[in-house]
């Protein structure tokens, strides 16, 4: 019973001008162990506040959200993060990044020495270790970001837009690595995207959320993660049933955008 | 000598690079269109020619160039000066540099001062028109004083004849100035003449008083004559301040003018000794004729063409004496620009840039004087080292209650005088330093003291401000208790709390350490604070999930996130922490390079005060390069995150 229950979960901000915001609203899913979970919607749907109370960065307003049966009441090891950008520690070496979390639980230098070595390896950065994070391509950087969080072996990865920042090559490399990773350490994800395509393809699991307030509007079971961990990403773009959905999901966020911004003539 | 060099070394390099740099201009290619910053890449050749032109434009104006080439025309211009003070009274009566003469210009003024009282009474409420024909009479014969003067007919023989004296007296002077040999001199004289100009000493000399260590000012220009020509002008200049004294002392008083004069005072006297005590306002303008009576009395007023002889002799004399100046005209003209020597009495000095502008061979020789330490400013070297014992130091960090709070008693003399130590003696002897170890170099002196207290309060300042910074940047509480203290005393300027703190904590160290300490502490707080709350909430994130600790985020987060504000905020910390200092020790104090100008400034000693000036402006270039690499060094993904 590892998974991630998440309860009649609610979260009301309050803005500066007095005004409240319903982020999230009756939010109810369960996520079991080695799922996939990516979720997808228009900007303000409270994807984000999803993924901070998931981290335990923000308390909901009402609500439980569970992993392995415990409540989550604040930020902690089990629960890995990778953020957009600008979350590495740019003072330090990509080494220094990586072991970040093992220095602070003060584990043994040499064992942490290798595990950083085993971890750049998968990551493709080995020989990097001494490299300063500023001098590393965005790309690159989030690799960094994938290492330092996987070495922490947490029970839940959270991604916050990983790939966002990154041109469309390096883009389609980093969208094989997370499927690989996935595959190889059978870890439970949860990846926020802005890309339908990146939702698609990455996702076992396909949420769309819908803003005002903040919904899950639709739930998808998708084959293209299993199929992509054996194809070439490019091939099942190609796919017919992949445009389809990809097709559906547009249109439905479209109409969400319209719902709020009025329509354009 | 080195000056004549270094001119000549600035004219062949500002020229060679002028020329490197047009044959630059034709063989460059064109790669960079006008606006691309590329173009005012490189120069270094322009750079030499900047600073030629700086040190020329230096040279020049502080006549440095004309000391180094013509070192005795500064002597030789003082005895020019001499002759033009001393022709100054003569030469104003006539219209030689000015436009008329001194006689008609008085007449034009009294008269127009007698017009103005003549108005004033007229249109006068406060007296009767009684008096004001009374007043009007004693201004009408003021007025008939002017004529009773400028007749000719009138003028005596006797002054006639003095006139023709004086006018004589200056022609000789001519004649005699214009013979090569004149003044004359015997070999005594010459001898004992040079021997005092040896003595004197040259055009910027610096003294040493031997033993007392204080700089004296230097020599600005030498009196005595050391040259023919020189001489030749000293001499003229005294016989010509005789004959401009026996000239003033003639007054063109004919019997007729004595008596009007002697009688028109008489009637003014006895008519405000009538006056009642309510008619004041008459009893001031009669008063005011009076003065206007006198001011006649006493100006030299003459008849138009009386003096005209005199006129052409002064003339003459001049031009003999411009044509005796020869090339050193154009010495004074053309090296000695914006002023040049001038005698007032029998002393002369430097008028003009080369007076406020020091030399830099002066400058130069008084910096490496200075930078002796048995010289040193007051004293005390500007920068020097001392060799201090070690127990000096221990027993200065170690506190003497250590001594005292041991068990057992100090101890005691005999009956004999003898004092025989215990181990508590022992121990006060070793916290008050009271005995020998080993000596190790300390540095002291007016620079190590300026460069000390700004340290130590820069110090002080980063040791608080830094912790309490980052306190304040992630605490409610901290920053609510602490702003208002902050904002309290950090808008006023730092200067405004030195005459405050220095009275109160001294004018020694610890009142200017601690004044910089305030300084520090401000802008060391505000950047740290800045650098705290301006972390990227994606890394504190990011370091929760890691599983770090508050204290683990704080030192391996927070802090090295904030370091490049807190190292700019250091580096801005020194800049004002360095204003402060010497201002500072401008207000009080005894060591210091503040200390130094201030003392300086009072002596005139323009050299000492453009060395501290210099000596500041490197210390601080100092100060700034060392940030500039250290900040390179610590915080090389500055601006790249």
């Amino acid at each position: 019973m590892s998974d991630l229950i998440s309860q009649n979960l609610n979260m009301i901000f309050k803005t500066p001008k007095g005004e409240t915001v319903h982020a999230l609203k009756d939010l109810n899913f369960t996520l079991k162990k080695g799922e996939l979970l990516t979720v997808l919607g228009p900007s303000g749907c409270g994807k984000t506040t999803l993924l901070n109370i998931t981290a335990g960065f923000i308390r909901p307003t009402s609500g439980v959200i569970t992993l392995n049966n415990k409540e989550i009441d604040g930020p902690g090891v089990e629960r890995g993060m990778v953020f957009q950008q600008g979350a590495l520690f740019e003072w330090l070496t990509v080494a220094e990044n990586v072991n970040f979390g093992l220095r602070m639980k003060k584990e043994d230098p040499i064992q942490t020495a290798k595990k950083v070595d085993e971890w750049l390896e998968i990551v493709g950065l080995q020989g990097f270790g001494n490299t300063p994070t500023y001098q590393l391509s965005g790309g690159m950087q989030q690799r960094v970001a994938l290492a330092r969080c996987l070495i922490n072996d947490p029970d839940l990865i959270l991604m916050d837009e990983p790939l966002g920042a990154l041109d469309a090559l390096t883009r389609e490399k980093m969208q094989s690595l997370v499927l690989k990773i996935w595959k190889e350490t059978g870890k439970t994800i949860i990846l926020i995207t802005h890309s339908v395509e990146e939702a698609l393809l990455l996702g076992e699991r396909l949420y769309v959320m819908a803003p005002r307030p903040g919904r899950i509007h639709k739930e998808y079971n998708l084959p293209f993660a299993s199929m992509g961990l054996k194809e070439d990403l490019r091939e099942i773009k190609k796919n017919k049933d992949f445009s389809a959905k990809r097709e559906e999901i547009l249109e439905m966020i479209w109409n969400m955008e319209e719902e709020i911004m009025g329509k354009d003539i | 000598m080195l000056t004549q060099i270094i001119t000549f070394l600035i004219f062949v390099a500002v020229i060679g690079c002028i020329l490197y740099g047009r044959r630059l201009i034709k063989t460059e290619k064109v790669d960079a269109v006008f606006g691309n910053p590329e173009r005012a890449l490189g120069g270094t050749h322009w750079v030499i020619v900047g600073s030629s032109f700086l040190l020329l434009i230096w040279l020049y104006y502080s006549w440095d160039i004309a000391k180094g080439f013509y070192p005795k025309s500064a002597n030789e211009l003082c005895q020019v000066a001499k002759v033009n003070d001393s022709l100054l009274g003569l030469k104003y009566q006539f219209p030689i540099e000015e436009r008329e003469f001194k006689s008609t210009s008085q007449i034009k003024k009294e008269n127009k001062n007698l017009n103005l009282i003549l108005n004033e009474i007229q249109a006068s409420q406060e007296i009767d028109n009684q008096q004001k024909t009374v007043l009007v009479g004693f201004i009408n014969k003021t007025s008939q004083l002017i004529p009773l003067l400028t007749n000719e007919d009138l003028i005596e023989n006797e002054t006639k004849q003095k006139i023709n004296d004086i006018t004589g007296k200056i022609n000789l002077l001519t004649e005699n100035f214009q013979k090569p040999d004149y003044p004359f001199e015997t070999e005594q004289e010459l001898n004992e003449r040079l021997k005092a100009v040896s003595e004197e000493g040259g055009w910027g000399i610096v003294k040493v008083q031997s033993g007392t260590g204080s700089i004296e000012n230097t020599m600005e220009v030498p009196l005595i004559p050391a040259t023919d020509r020189g001489l030749k002008f000293h001499t003229a200049a005294q016989e010509l301040n005789l004959i401009s004294d026996e000239f003033f002392k003639l007054r063109n008083h004919n019997p007729q003018f004595k008596n009007q004069i002697k009688q028109l005072k008489d009637d003014i006297k006895s008519y405000r000794k009538d006056l009642s005590d309510s008619e004041e306002v008459a009893s001031t303008y009669a008063k005011n004729i009076v003065k206007i009576a006198r001011r006649i009395e006493f100006a030299s007023i003459y008849p138009p063409n009386a003096l005209n002889k005199m006129q052409n002799a002064i003339i003459k004399f001049d031009n003999a004496q411009i044509k005796a100046q020869g090339g050193l005209r154009f010495i004074d003209i053309l090296l000695f620009p914006a002023g040049t020597i001038v005698a007032s009495g029998p002393s002369c000095s430097e008028q003009g840039s080369g007076r406020w502008l020091p030399k830099p061979s002066d400058t130069f020789n008084k910096f490496i004087l200075m930078s002796k330490p048995s010289v040193g400013y007051k004293d005390i070297p500007l920068l020097w080292i001392d060799m201090v014992d070690v127990s000096k130091m221990i027993g200065f960090i170690l506190p003497d209650w250590i001594a005292d709070i041991l068990p057992g008693e100090y101890p005691v003399h005999t009956k004999d005088g003898i004092v025989k130590e215990n181990f508590k003696g022992n121990v006060l002897k070793v916290v008050t330093g009271d005995f020998k170890l080993f000596k190790v170099p300390v540095p002291y002196g007016h620079i190590w003291d300026s460069f000390l207290r700004v340290f130590l309060g820069l110090v002080f300042g980063i040791i608080i401000g830094v912790p309490l910074g980052l306190f304040m940047g992630l605490n409610r509480f901290a920053k609510g208790f602490f702003d208002p203290l902050i904002e309290l005393y950090r808008p006023v300027p730092p200067l405004a709390w030195a005459p405050l703190i220095i009275s109160v904590l001294g004018i020694d160290n610890t009142g200017k350490v601690f004044l910089l300490f305030m300084v520090s502490l401000s802008i060391m707080i505000i950047s740290a604070r800045a650098g705290a709350s301006g972390t990227q909430l994606s890394k504190i994130h990011a370091a929760h999930s890691l599983g770090a600790s508050k204290r683990q985020i704080l030192r391996h987060v927070i802090f090295p996130n904030s370091l490049p504000e807190i190292l700019t905020g250091i580096r801005v910390a020194v800049g004002m922490c360095w204003g402060t200092l010497v201002a500072a020790e401008f207000l009080a104090g005894t060591t210091g390079i503040g200390f130094v100008e201030n003392v300086a400034k009072k002596y005139f000693q323009y050299e000492v005060i453009w060395i501290t000036i210099f000596i500041m402006g490197m210390l601080g270039l100092l100060f700034d390069i060392t940030l500039r690499k250290i900040i390179d060094k610590t915080i090389p993904w500055r601006g790249k995150g």
